[in-house]
């Protein structure tokens, strides 16, 4: 399963984007451009547009103006495009988004086997071995509403990860989980930032962007308001808005 | 170790509570003074109307000889006029020697549908894609008659054999319609849109006879002349639609019911819309409305006495034709009893299937 033909350009380029939601002006002039291995962490007032940023990414949401251009190849309205974009970048949500009907393993084998057309087998041994990964192999025969939020969203981590993406994004991974369990969701993103893997992360968790992050975004009221690397962020930020957010998270 | 269970102190058992059979009775019955009004009412009530029916129908009842002069005298039923009417009631006017055809139909339904719905037989795709598939062929050359069969017209077509008929119809058509229905009117483009949303609310707003009458008297007026074309085929097609604009109604309400993240999820994995909706959203969505469609079906069951408006004689029709004979008059409340177990037995059975296909689903999983 070797990345077919990686272009040499960086991994998400995003130039002037701008979306509305009927008149409200949601995203405006979005610049970001993410290097491939780059680990990113978007941080922000809720309601500042850093979900819908990054699912902009993927084309959950629509952008009205500009250019996003995932690993070489323009997101438009071409659903092969979309799709082929999508098969590349995987995506974790808030609410973990499982399937219920299914169990753990067909969770993970349904898009290999469907989208990827690979044998079946094949699929189950490869979704075991991510389910290794994230440390759940023995809950592979259950339905994920049988397990903890944490070991769901480890679940669903595995799922993205087997359709071998070579971008993750992390939309607000841990929010909706119990404070116990945040740990044993940051260490298996932890550990697949230190294998290299290319990550846009929308999270609050300030010690995983201090500890993890390449770059941190700050966003508010729909722009960037200042992006630089943790050290520099959160210890000497340029704008009035960065500080007194950090102000207030960091009590 | 033993001085576990002694250290929380000893396990009582809850207060209050009387055990047995009187136990039960204290509890479901006469638990307040008004349960208790209410319960010796309901006992009343079954005493002056169980055991006269069961002398009716069961004790004073009549069922041997062949005419109506056998019941002369008796208090009870006179289930002769069943007896003899019998074949009727079930193949309407249908050839007695052509009958076996029907009862091969009836055979090989039941087998494919028991096949089909029961949990232990393995092979569903071929069970249910046999009885979708290839039963409806095989029905229409055996009942219908041609590849060197003596051809029956549909006309003679009548009784119980002609509920099913329709029944199976509609109900094998109405599914798979009535889920592109519902997609079709959840869909964003506004011309796939408008029309199923067209389509539905007229039907909806259509009472079923008119539908049939529509079918069966207006329909040919439009036709060009000579193009005519079978009366029950077109009462088939009339219900069918029918059927599906309310079953399209029925999945939506399941569509609606998942959460928009589970589509988000597919499509974030790269799922195309046929298959995050195949895989994904339905047997989640037709989990949810199993009430709701065997609700329909059962309504639908019922619904195709109706086709005694068009002159079709289903199992009611032919009923009420055979009590209308000079031979049998005052035998129609036999009949109609008959007719209503044989209706009951059918809804029943779909209704207790329902509830053990809704359990048999919720095991080993609930929604989030």
């Amino acid at each position: 399963m070797t990345p077919a033909t990686p272009s040499t350009g960086p991994a998400i380029q995003i130039i002037g984007m701008h979306k509305w939601y009927g008149d409200f002006h949601v995203l405006k002039d979005i610049n970001l451009t993410v290097e491939k291995g780059e680990r990113i962490v978007v941080c922000g007032p809720s309601g500042s547009g850093k979900s819908t940023m990054i699912r902009c990414i993927n084309r959950l949401e629509e952008h009205q103006r500009g250019q996003i251009v995932v690993d070489g190849i323009e997101l438009t309205s071409d659903l092969k495009r979309i799709d082929g974009i999508r098969r590349e970048v995987g995506m974790v949500f808030q609410q973990f988004n499982l399937f219920p009907h299914l169990t753990v393993l067909e969770n993970l084998c349904l898009a290999p086997i469907w989208v990827r057309h690979m044998p079946r087998p094949e699929a189950e041994a490869l979704a075991m071995s991510y389910l290794e990964r994230v440390r759940i192999p023995e809950q592979a025969r259950k339905y994920p509403g049988q397990l903890s939020g944490g070991q769901q969203q480890r679940v669903a981590i595995a799922r993205a990860l087997c359709m071998n993406p070579r971008i993750m994004l992390f939309d607000e991974p841990t929010s909706a989980l119990d404070p116990e369990m945040i740990k044993e969701v940051l260490d298996v993103m932890v550990s697949l930032a230190e294998d290299g893997m290319t990550m846009l992360c929308v999270t609050h968790e300030m010690g995983f962007a201090r500890t993890v992050a390449n770059r941190v975004v700050f966003m508010d009221q729909g722009e960037i308001v200042e992006a630089a690397a943790p050290e520099q962020f959160f210890n000497a930020p340029s704008s009035e808005r960065t500080r007194q957010f950090l102000s207030q998270i960091l009590h | 170790m033993d001085a576990q269970g002694t250290s929380q102190g000893p396990i009582l058992p809850p207060a209050g509570v009387v055990h047995g059979p009187l136990g039960w009775l204290r509890a479901n019955l006469f638990s307040t003074p008004f349960n208790s009004l209410l319960t010796v009412l309901c006992l009343y009530l079954l005493w002056i109307t169980v055991p006269p029916l069961i002398n009716w129908a069961i004790i004073d009842a009549t069922v041997s000889g062949t005419d109506r002069t056998a019941c002369a005298g008796a208090s009870g039923a006179c289930w002769t006029f069943v007896k003899m009417r019998f074949g009727q009631f079930i193949y309407g006017l249908y050839p007695i020697e052509e009958r076996w055809r029907v009862n091969v139909v009836f055979a090989v339904g039941i087998l494919l549908v028991l096949a089909a719905l029961s949990p232990r037989v393995p092979g569903k795709l071929w069970s249910g894609g046999a009885f979708v598939f290839v039963f409806p062929v095989l029905a229409y050359v055996l009942l219908g008659g041609g590849l060197g069969l003596p051809v029956v017209e549909t006309r003679l077509w009548g009784g119980l054999m002609l509920t099913l008929v329709v029944a199976t119809t509609a109900t094998v058509v109405s599914l798979p319609l009535g889920i592109i229905l519902a997609l079709a009117r959840s869909s964003r483009m506004p011309i796939v849109k408008g029309t199923a949303v067209v389509f539905i609310e007229v039907v909806r707003g259509v009472p079923m006879i008119t539908v049939l009458f529509m079918a069966s008297v207006m329909l040919p007026l439009f036709l060009p002349p000579g193009m005519n074309f079978d009366k029950l085929m077109r009462a088939l097609i009339g219900i069918s639609l029918f059927a599906s604009a309310y079953m399209a109604e029925v999945i939506r309400g399941g569509l609606q019911a998942i959460p928009r993240g589970q589509i988000e999820a597919a499509q974030a994995l790269g799922l195309n819309y046929t298959r995050t909706m195949g895989l994904i959203v339905l047997p989640q969505a037709l989990k949810l409305v199993i009430p709701g469609i065997v609700n329909s079906f059962i309504s639908l069951f019922k619904d195709t006495t109706l086709v005694a408006i068009i002159g079709l004689f289903d199992l009611l029709g032919m009923v009420q034709t055979a009590s209308t004979n000079p031979e049998w008059l005052g035998s129609s409340v036999e009949g109609y009893v008959f007719a209503a177990f044989v209706f009951g037995c059918f809804c029943l059975a779909m209704s207790r299937y329902s509830q053990a296909l809704e359990r048999r689903l919720e095991t080993g999983h609930r929604r989030r």
